[in-house]
């Protein structure tokens, strides 16, 4: 391959990748087979981190960046004045082969601006898939976007190949969707989402029947929402992330916050900060929601509709349910030892495995690795020091405001003084 | 109290363990060889290695532990701390002492330390998975050479034998002067004798193959090309990828 025009068509397919911001590549359970390439059973591996701190896991490219569409968010958007690129089936399989045998990439994160149909744009991200599992006998990770409209053969067929598929539903309310992309509707999203969920639910009820089932996207799917770009508050995005988790079985709902990438009037303009601490809130708010027991809405609901910024959507939901503490650490159960603000899914099971031995007090806590200085008003062990004065919410969080500094100091000053 | 030497392997401090067991010691201090100091101790002896021995300990430990309390014992050996030894000895007679399953007891304190100590060790083999860069050589071998904090080699041997079944590597340790050859049937052991001025990171082509070059370009292109500059944070960046690991990155060579 010719490295010049490879290298000029890398740079811009890649540079137009990188706002979708998956870049998972646990969960798929492919096992290297007949001495071939690659293997993807463990977890996940980040083989290096950009200098914005995100993970690169995968080769993220767009196959090509020609698009049909015009949605206003996008930097491929047709009517968008860049350059254009456009990567052959072949050169995609080879430069995913050649990064991954210097242990680069676990695998290819493949996506594609939509050019003629869904169809024909979906039938060549197949063939990329198709191409390394069977001609070069790859076992990594490939993650294959799902083309908005792609019919449901052609959704089967990226099933057997892929490990993740994912399509992004971008906005998350129709009407914003209706505002920012008028030529897309919710309907050709979830139409691929659909067929792959029924097509998992199949592949997996035919396995424990006939073990020789091949593997249909192991690693599930997922979608992603910018954050920041059509005015939704925090309660419609969780309330249609926990739509999409219920009703489409989505491994991940990816939260991106919106980087301004044009002058378009519907949207915030260049030169405006990236919504990051909104983000890993919402980040936060999904994990309560998946590993902690948290019903959304606990979190999110009438009337808190949006997430505090100056402390997390835990110890927020704490300070209002304050008559729910404090809870005693060595006979709680595990849902309420997770509920306490500054304990880790992590620490709670070293607490359970702990206390099986004695009777654990703050020195231990301390040692577990609790970060005490918010849980320590939520919690009693064995010990008469504990939180005994009356305090009122606000003083608590006051008080945890004064002795701990945010990673966020700068961005949480800048941003309140805005309303100060 | 009484000293023993073993030879730095984890057979021999197995087999070190046994003679405290076997001789009854209530204190004794275990020591590798090429960490002692000479003199500091009046009554010391030589360890040889038993398999046998170290068998019987290895096979007793995995009865009293979870697998994943043998293999953060295992874990904690390699990461060649001082005083490890001393910890990992408590953790077993703790261990030997209790009729229950111990190794989750998180309020002792070796037994937390040693689990502690593991994680580190464990985070240091997962970086390794991770920073491997393979480099092709002109006779079609991926080459890579790292230096470890804690001796990982034997930990990461099976991820990447697994991985990588169809192509010949070497994963050398430069710091520990001994590697990891797979040959697309078995992995062995191997030292080298590198050239007196062989710079690990330098691309020279005498050795690398020509299209080498030509893929670490295009990876390095990746790296910058995926890069949101409006999201920078050089602190989380640093935190992944903390600096002394940055000369075997490909990605982070001046160009």
């Amino acid at each position: 391959m010719s490295f010049q025009r490879i290298q000029e068509k890398l740079k811009i397919l890649a540079d137009a990748a990188k706002y979708d911001v998956s870049c998972s590549s646990s969960g798929s359970k492919r096992a290297n087979t007949n001495k071939g390439l690659g293997d993807a059973t463990g977890m996940g591996i980040c083989h290096s981190y950009t200098e914005d701190g995100r993970c690169v896991s995968l080769l993220k490219i767009l196959l090509t960046n020609h698009c049909i569409f015009d949605c206003a968010y996008c930097v491929t958007r047709k009517s968008n004045d860049v350059k254009r690129a456009a990567f052959k089936v072949q050169e995609v399989v080879d430069l995913t082969i050649n990064f991954y045998r210097r242990n680069y990439i676990e695998g290819l994160f493949l996506s594609s601006g939509i050019f003629k149909s869904a169809d024909y744009t979906m039938e060549r991200l197949v063939a990329v898939a198709k191409k390394l599992r069977k001609e070069e006998n790859f076992n990594g990770y490939i993650h294959l976007k799902s083309i908005p409209g792609a019919s449901d053969e052609l959704m089967r067929e990226a099933g057997l190949y892929a490990d993740r598929l994912s399509v992004n539903i971008e906005i998350p309310t129709e009407a914003g969707l209706k505002k920012l992309a008028p030529d897309k509707n919710r309907a050709d999203f979830i139409k691929p989402m659909v067929k792959v969920k029924n097509e998992i639910i199949q592949y997996k009820a035919e396995k424990k029947i006939i073990k020789s089932t091949p593997k249909f996207a192991p690693a599930g799917q997922s979608t992603q929402m910018i954050i920041g770009a059509s005015g939704e508050n925090d309660f419609q995005i969780m309330q249609t992330s926990n739509y999409f988790y219920n009703n489409y079985q989505l491994k991940r709902v990816y939260y991106s916050g919106y980087v301004p990438i044009s002058y378009d009037e519907r949207l915030p303009q260049i030169g405006s900060a990236v919504p990051m601490l909104r983000e890993n809130r919402l980040y936060q708010t999904d994990w309560l929601m998946r590993f902690y027991g948290f019903d959304v809405s606990e979190i999110l609901n009438e009337q808190h509709q949006n997430l505090d910024l100056d402390v997390d959507p835990k110890l927020s939901w704490a300070l209002r349910n304050l008559h729910e503490f404090p809870v005693d650490v060595n006979s709680a159960d595990q849902r309420m030892l997770a509920r306490i603000p500054g304990l880790g899914m992590k620490s709670v099971y070293k607490i359970i495995n702990a206390r099986r031995y004695r009777r654990l007090n703050w020195e231990h806590l301390k040692k577990i690795g609790v970060a005490l200085n918010r849980a320590r008003y939520f919690m009693v062990c064995d010990s008469n020091l504990f939180e005994k004065r009356d305090l009122t919410p606000e003083k608590i969080k006051g008080l945890i405001l004064q002795n701990s500094t945010s990673k966020y100091q700068n961005t949480l000053s800048n941003q309140l003084s805005l309303f100060g | 109290m009484k000293n023993l030497i073993y030879d730095g392997t984890f057979d021999g401090f197995l087999t070190a363990v046994f003679c405290v067991f076997e001789q009854g010691l209530s204190s004794a201090t275990l020591q590798n060889e090429f960490a002692q100091q000479p003199g500091l101790f009046s009554d010391n002896e030589t360890i040889y290695t038993d398999e046998t021995k170290a068998n019987r300990v290895w096979k007793g430990l995995k009865l009293k532990l979870s697998p994943q309390g043998s293999y953060q014992l295992y874990a904690a050996f390699l990461s060649e701390q001082e005083g490890v030894e001393a910890l990992l000895l408590d953790y077993i007679q703790y261990t030997f002492s209790q009729n229950k399953r111990v190794d989750k007891d998180y309020s002792h304190p070796s037994i937390l330390k040693i689990a502690q100590i593991a994680k580190s060790v464990g985070r240091e083999k997962h970086r390794m998975e991770a920073f491997v860069r393979f480099r092709l050589t002109k006779d079609q071998l991926y080459f890579a050479t790292i230096e470890p904090d804690f001796n990982v080699l034997p930990l990461i041997e099976k991820h990447f034998k697994r991985r990588y079944a169809d192509q010949k590597w070497v994963i050398y340790d430069l710091k520990r002067k001994y590697g990891l050859f797979y040959n697309l049937d078995r992995v062995e052991v191997i030292t080298m004798d590198l050239p007196e001025n062989f710079i690990a990171t330098n691309t020279d082509d005498s050795f690398f193959a020509a299209e080498e070059f030509e893929f670490q370009k295009l990876w390095q292109d990746y790296f910058k090309a995926t890069n949101i500059a409006s999201r920078k944070n050089m602190k989380l960046h640093l935190r992944h990828v903390p600096k002394r690991y940055w000369k075997y990155l490909s990605e982070k060579q001046p160009n």
